[in-house]
């Protein structure tokens, strides 16, 4: 071939069946015949695995190549003639379905995949009627459990590699494989070694046969009872598809669906097994109001009377100001935009915020340029500040990974432990908590030779800034709160030095609650109102809609924590927030709750938190109720309703729609979709974005906020008409005593002429520049008898979810202080050891482990994990917690 | 006979007691070849090995030297990989040659790491082996001390170094890319070609992978030119072969012959050679070339010893490895055993041959064991048939390696030759041998 004709063609032409195409070159024979209508039978091929070709189920005849090639495993070339319905290729591939099924225990009616069965179903189709096998088949012990959560029937087993290449190659927890071989090959774990991957559910999703079944679904239900939807995962941040499954109104299943720019299909384990927390007894099913000591079962229109009461009388004695709103961030955009209008529209306060200082400052999150997840995955270098994305986004851990392990993404990591992260990172600095601002300002100086900053060494930070560049240009930061005991403004403060520096650089926030982003989209804190503007910026745009807005910023979670533990913050409304289970420092949030005159808690669950509340407003779950989520890109996708919620529990903005009727004021809206609409004309980040946009094909995998379409094109169906309608159907509008009168199918904005989207008038969006995280008080001195505290977060932890699902809650993990071992000699400790900790709040006891991954002068303790632990330790009024350790006896 | 006038190439030095000693090998010429061959560019060496037409001892007789020139220019680190797993049934002369002549296999690896400029040579060596593996690394010690392997062999400026591996106890870790997994320490199962190993082996670097007896000939075709080797045999059949002569025979044993000079007859009846059949009985069908191999019957006696030739007729001469059956052979039996032995060892990777394999010793054990039926000759066909679409030589593959696609040989050739002994064992309900 001439240099000319090879550089030309950047396709390659194909025939599959006389059918002729262009195909990119190196593709998949299997995966370009299915991109033109043309299906392969395959077992073990998955589209986003890399092809083993062990099944031989897509055996198929190309001219002038011996034998049968498998289609994936042969990728495409120029002018391949490729058949795959001749004779030889049809009795190769019923062979293959006849050799599997001679050792298969055909236990269909009794297996969870029976109706669902690829093996099923080809033999259905393709099978012969008879077997033809008299001999006596394979036996194994049925079923064995390899973890908690999976069962493997090896007699089932069809040997795809599936589960074991996911396990190694995606997961990066090689803790199956094969062992034996001929056809006594089996899939094992190892011994004294279970499966316990927090992305085990993937493959009982994968495997093609029921060989892997999860223990929360086995014998739930058969596939013809199942009934599904499409939505968005809440559990974390990251938003992955799912497609949730019910039978009989109870959620039995998520499936990962594939999006291309989010999950590629996969899910993490508790995102997959936590629906489990919606169909839990304990569920708060009905209002409860406080009668002296006790919470009574009320009626609605008792506890939302109790409830507006407590709000106006302070409201009356003490100005807007004294009532707080705290958290918000697990429901949907429409519920977080009506509680942002209920607290600021209606109430005018700005004391709002949807997270509990255990994230980042809203100014940082919204104002930062921002990146995806796939830019993030195509960056030259990554520079992780944030949390383990392991433990608290697994999904984009996978992303990350991947792109590190086959992208050859470079990542830099900077915190104060090694995490999940660190073995794929180019290089990891462990920095003093609390002096992430010192470590940014070297990094980004160019100085050199380079100073020591924060506890890491010149040559190290010389080295990661070598791999960053000096200007940032291709550099994504993932950006989240390393630890919950050093503050979020230190973080935030050293974001902003490097967007500072690095003008080029992009960042994609790593905040972890389910919707937090959209919450803070919606204005659900401090200082911001819907669609990322400033209070005072928004001003203008909102008051003419809204009516009242608050005068002064208000508090952040720290402030109102703060302010209610001192007696001036004297209602406080809880927003399916538990902060004495997760505000860093228990203590002054006991003394937060015990302070406020009057506490409101929206709450789906007593916890700690809500348990001290006046009035109790049970509210709906994810998969009972409808409307749009945010990711951590921005990404708005849409939830859905698969089941009606139990007892006579709501969605939040109806809650809170009703509540601000009692207060006085009209939120305006009187369905799901009439919510959205308002969003989509006034928040100025969201400005355009319809449903009817939203629900457009080519935005199946969502939209980014800030959306920069054009409006909605006039000429098609106002498709929230036909969505309020659905929604109607669905319960999802407000019960008819709060909208006596309103016409069915009349609450809809329709778009009108004069609606001008790209609106002149419209508040210019925040952006976020060194100084705005507000004062950051330097950390004090190291003291050389103390050791620095470092609290990250488990992905099985003490929270709702976790503590409600069945087979999740015996997963947490014991807390244990892990420290250098250098410090445990220095103590004359060893790992097992009990120790007497000892912080300005409180001494706890507790076992040690050494552990490399903590810097020398750190110690680490786990997050909100049951019982006891660093929440008593955190002191909250400081930047940093320190912590003395002493030997029990 | 022709045969008796070749060289004895690979086995001169085993007349002797002491030939695995350096001392005997430096006696009799030891490393004049390595010397000879430093001295020369490595481009040199590989055009002797092309012209010498060597063709793989391994198995599937694929030309030395064109391999070695399939390796991409200018990728390093390269390697080169020595299989030494001889796992094929009744396959034993790579054992003779690393008991019995390590030093000449040191040599061989060491020219040909040379001529392909690798500085790293692996030796696979079957882990049964116990005694290759003391000699073997017995041998390698003083290579070293006496200049042949390390830094600066013989002071060229060559450096050489041989890492001796064992085996992991499977007959697939024999099959190139299954032992290239292997030796990087993962499970032995065959990968998937392409890429080929010449492009990505071990560890992802370019590699030739090359049987023992391969290399053994290096330094005669180094100190006798290519030429010379071509001049021996015929046609693509150059140069002699180690045959491993087992069965029914007087005298089995390894047996050096020129290639495509003699026949089966002269190697079964030479009294040199396997010195007639026991008992002066008849041939009633034998093995050309290992376990894969399709059977001949008697009518192949006179089929020579040469590559090309044996294929054309339907088979291989594979691994070198030669079996006779005489009249007193059960078919049922001895096809039996084989497949026995590929169900053992199949890896599993692949559904055909994992599957097939343990359907097909199952169906032959029923009827050896008296309890076959009339259809079940089909139903074996049949499952040859999806194993190896066609039954023919060589077989269309179905599967990731050759193994699968060579389960079947045995079956359908004993099934079209003594179909009649079969149905004797289905109506007897019983074998009719025992
Ligand atoms: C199942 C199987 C087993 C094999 N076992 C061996 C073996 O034990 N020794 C060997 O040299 N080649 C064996 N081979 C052949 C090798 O794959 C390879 O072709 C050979 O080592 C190449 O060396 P050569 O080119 O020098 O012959 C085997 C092949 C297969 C398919
Ligand atoms: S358990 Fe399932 S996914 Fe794993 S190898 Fe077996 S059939 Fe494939
Ligand atoms: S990574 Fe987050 S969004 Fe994805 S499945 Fe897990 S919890 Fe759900
Ligand atoms: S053909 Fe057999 S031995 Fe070869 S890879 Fe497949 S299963 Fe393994
Ligand atoms: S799908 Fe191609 S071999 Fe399994």
């Amino acid at each position: 071939m001439t240099e000319q004709t090879e550089t030309k063609k950047d396709t390659v032409t194909v025939t599959v069946d006389g059918k002729t195409f262009e195909a990119a070159p190196g593709e998949l024979v299997i995966a370009a015949a299915e991109r033109h209508g043309i299906y392969i039978p395959r077992f073990c091929w998955h589209p986003r695995m890399k092809p083993v070709g062990m099944c031989r189920m897509c055996l198929v005849e190309i001219e002038g190549v011996r034998g049968l090639p498998p289609a994936c495993t042969t990728p495409v070339a120029e002018g391949m003639v490729v058949d795959t319905r001749t004779p030889v290729v049809k009795k190769a591939q019923d062979g293959v379905l006849e050799f599997l099924l001679i050792n298969h225990p055909l236990d269909c009616p009794v297996c969870d995949r029976g109706g669902e069965c690829p093996l099923q179903d080809q033999t259905f189709s393709f099978g012969p009627g008879e077997s033809r096998f008299v001999e006596e088949k394979r036996h194994f012990e049925k079923p064995i459990a390899i973890s908690e959560l999976v069962a493997l029937d090896r007699e089932r087993c069809i040997q795809c590699a599936r589960c074991t290449r996911f396990a190694d190659e995606v997961a990066g927890d090689p803790l199956i494989s094969f062992v034996d071989r001929g056809d006594h090959t089996q899939v094992l774990t190892f011994p004294d070694d279970p499966f316990t991957s927090y992305f085990s559910g993937n493959t009982v999703q994968i495997c093609p046969v029921g060989a892997l079944t999860a223990s929360p679904y086995r014998f739930k239900a058969r596939p013809w009872d199942l009934d599904q939807v499409e939505s968005t995962c809440s559990t974390c941040a990251v938003g992955c598809r799912v497609n949730l499954q019910s039978s009989q109104n109870d959620l039995v299943r998520m499936l990962g669906v594939d999006s291309e720019p989010v999950n590629h299909s996969w899910l993490c384990d508790k995102g997959r097994f936590g629906y489990q927390a919606v169909e839990h007894d304990g569920r708060v099913t009905h209002p409860l109001v406080r009668k002296g000591d006790e919470l009574i079962e009320a009626s609605w229109s008792e506890a939302y009377a109790a409830a507006a009461k407590g709000l106006a009388d302070v409201r009356d004695l003490h100005g807007a100001g004294a009532i707080a709103f705290l958290g918000g961030a697990r429901g949907t955009n429409e519920d977080a935009y009506a509680w942002a209008k209920l607290a600021k529209g209606v109430l005018a306060t700005d004391s709002v915020d949807c997270q509990l200082d255990d994230g980042l400052p809203a100014a940082a999150v919204l104002g930062l340029p921002r990146a995806t997840i796939d830019d993030a995955c195509r960056a030259k270098a990554v520079l992780l500040l944030g949390p383990d994305l392991k433990e608290e986004l697994p999904v984009l851990y996978l992303r990350l990974r991947e792109a590190v392990v086959d992208g050859g993404v470079a990542v830099v990591e900077l915190g104060p432990q090694s995490t999940g992260m660190t073995r794929h990172a180019k290089t990891t600095l462990l920095y003093r908590p609390g002096e992430a601002v010192e470590v940014a300002r070297a990094l980004t100086s160019g100085r050199d030779p380079m100073p020591d900053a924060g506890g890491v060494r010149g040559e190290e930070l010389a080295a990661a800034a070598g791999i960053l560049g000096r200007a940032g240009e291709g550099v994504v930061v993932v950006l989240g709160r390393p630890s919950v005991a050093e503050s979020g403004r230190t973080v935030a403060e050293a974001a902003a030095v490097i967007a500072a520096a690095w003008p080029q650089a992009r960042f994609l926030p790593a905040l972890r609650r389910g919707n937090v982003m959209g919450a803070l989209d919606m204005g659900l804190a401090p200082g911001v109102l819907p669609g990322r503007v400033g209070l005072d910026a928004g001003r203008e745009w909102f008051s003419q809609e809204w009516g009242v807005l608050p005068e002064e910023p208000g508090l952040d979670a720290a402030g109102i924590v703060g302010a209610a533990a001192e007696g001036r913050v004297q209602a406080l409304v809880l927003l399916g927030a538990d902060p004495i289970n997760d505000f860093p420092d228990r203590t002054l949030a006991r003394r937060a709750l015990a302070g406020a005159g009057f506490v409101v808690a929206v709450d789906t669950f007593l916890t700690d938190s809500s348990r001290e509340a006046d009035v109790v407003l049970p509210a709906a779950m994810y998969g009972e109720k409808a409307g749009t989520t945010t990711n951590i890109e921005g990404r708005v996708t849409r939830v859905n309703q698969k089941v009606t919620a139990p007892g006579t529990v709501r969605s939040d903005w109806i809650i809170a729609a009703e509540l601000a009727q009692r207060l006085g004021g009209d939120l305006g809206f009187d369905s799901t979709a009439a919510v959205w609409a308002e969003i989509a004309r006034l928040a100025p980040s969201h400005v355009g974005l319809t449903a009817d946009v939203l629900g457009r094909r080519e935005n199946r995998d969502g939209v980014v906020a800030p959306y920069e379409g054009e409006g909605p094109p006039r000429h098609e169906a106002p498709v929230e008409q036909i969505e309020a309608a659905a929604a109607v159907h669905q319960g999802e509008t407000l019960p008819s005593e709060a909208v006596a009168g309103a016409p069915e199918h009349a609450a809809v904005d329709e778009p009108s002429d004069d609606d001008d989207p790209a609106g002149a008038g419209r508040p210019p969006l925040l952006t976020f520049a060194v100084g705005d995280a507000g004062s950051t008080a330097a950390p004090p001195a190291v003291d050389a008898y103390a050791l620095r505290l470092v609290a990250g977060r488990r992905l099985y932890d003490n929270g709702v979810t976790v503590r409600h699902s069945a087979h999740l809650a015996g997963l947490a993990p014991s807390p244990r202080l892990r420290a250098n071992p250098y410090d445990l000699d220095r103590l004359g400790l060893g790992t097992g050891d009990r120790v007497r900790v000892t912080s300005s709040r409180t001494t706890l006891t507790l076992e040690v482990a050494a552990d490399t991954g903590i810097p020398r002068g750190s110690v680490a303790l786990p997050f909100n994990l049951p019982g006891e632990g660093a929440a008593d330790l955190i002191d909250g009024t400081q930047p940093v917690t320190d912590l003395r350790v002493e030997t029990t006896n | 006979m022709a045969f008796r006038d070749a060289p004895d190439i690979l086995t001169s030095r085993l007349r002797y007691e002491d030939s695995h000693t350096l001392e005997r090998f430096l006696a009799t010429g030891g490393y004049d070849g390595l010397r000879a061959a430093v001295a020369r560019p490595a481009d040199e060496i590989v055009e002797e090995v092309k012209t010498s037409g060597l063709r793989g001892r391994g198995g599937a007789g694929f030309a030395t030297g064109q391999k070695w020139s399939f390796l991409p220019a200018d990728v390093f680190p390269r390697y080169l990989v020595v299989n030494g797993d001889e796992g094929e049934p009744a396959t034993f002369k790579d054992h003779m040659l690393i008991e019995r002549d390590p030093h000449q296999l040191i040599e061989g690896i060491a020219i040909a790491s040379y001529a392909i400029k690798c500085t790293k040579a692996f030796l696979y060596l079957r882990g049964e082996f116990a005694l290759g593996h003391e000699r073997m690394s017995r041998a390698l010690r003083e290579a070293y001390t006496h200049g042949a392997l390390g830094r600066n062999v013989f002071g060229s400026g060559f450096d050489i170094d041989i890492v001796l591996h064992p085996g992991a106890g499977a007959y697939i870790c024999g099959e190139e890319t299954a032992l290239l997994s292997s030796l990087e320490g993962f499970r032995g199962e065959p990968r998937i070609r392409p890429p080929f190993p010449a492009v990505k082996g071990l560890y992802q670097k370019p590699t030739v992978v090359n049987n023992v007896e391969t290399l053994a000939n290096m330094a005669w075709i180094v100190l006798n030119g290519g030429a010379a080797y071509a001049a021996l045999g015929q046609g693509r059949s150059t140069g002699t072969r180690l045959l491993s002569l087992s069965g029914h025979v007087n005298r089995p044993g390894n047996y050096e012959v020129e290639l495509a000079k003699s026949t089966f007859r002269d190697l079964f009846y030479d009294p040199a050679l396997g010195g007639g059949i026991k008992g002066g009985r008849e041939v009633k069908a034998f093995i050309p070339g290992g376990a894969s191999a399709p059977w001949f019957g008697p009518d192949q006696l006179d089929c020579p010893l040469d590559l090309d030739e044996v294929q054309q007729r339907g088979s291989m001469m594979g691994s070198g490895s030669v079996v006779v059956m005489d009249e007193t052979t059960c078919p049922v039996r001895a096809a039996w055993r084989i497949t026995k032995f590929f169900a053992h060892e199949s890896c599993g990777k692949c559904t055909p041959c994992r599957e097939g394999s343990g359907w097909l010793e199952k169906v032959l054990r029923r009827i050896e064991l008296g309890a076959g039926r009339e259809e079940d000759l089909d139903l074996l066909l049949d499952v040859c048939d999806n194993l190896a679409p066609g039954l023919s030589w060589p077989p269309g593959q179905t599967t990731i390696c050759v193994l699968g696609p060579s389960i079947p040989s045995p079956i359908y050739t004993s099934i079209r030759m003594f179909r009649d002994e079969y149905l004797t064992h289905v109506k007897e309900g019983g074998c009719p041998f025992s």
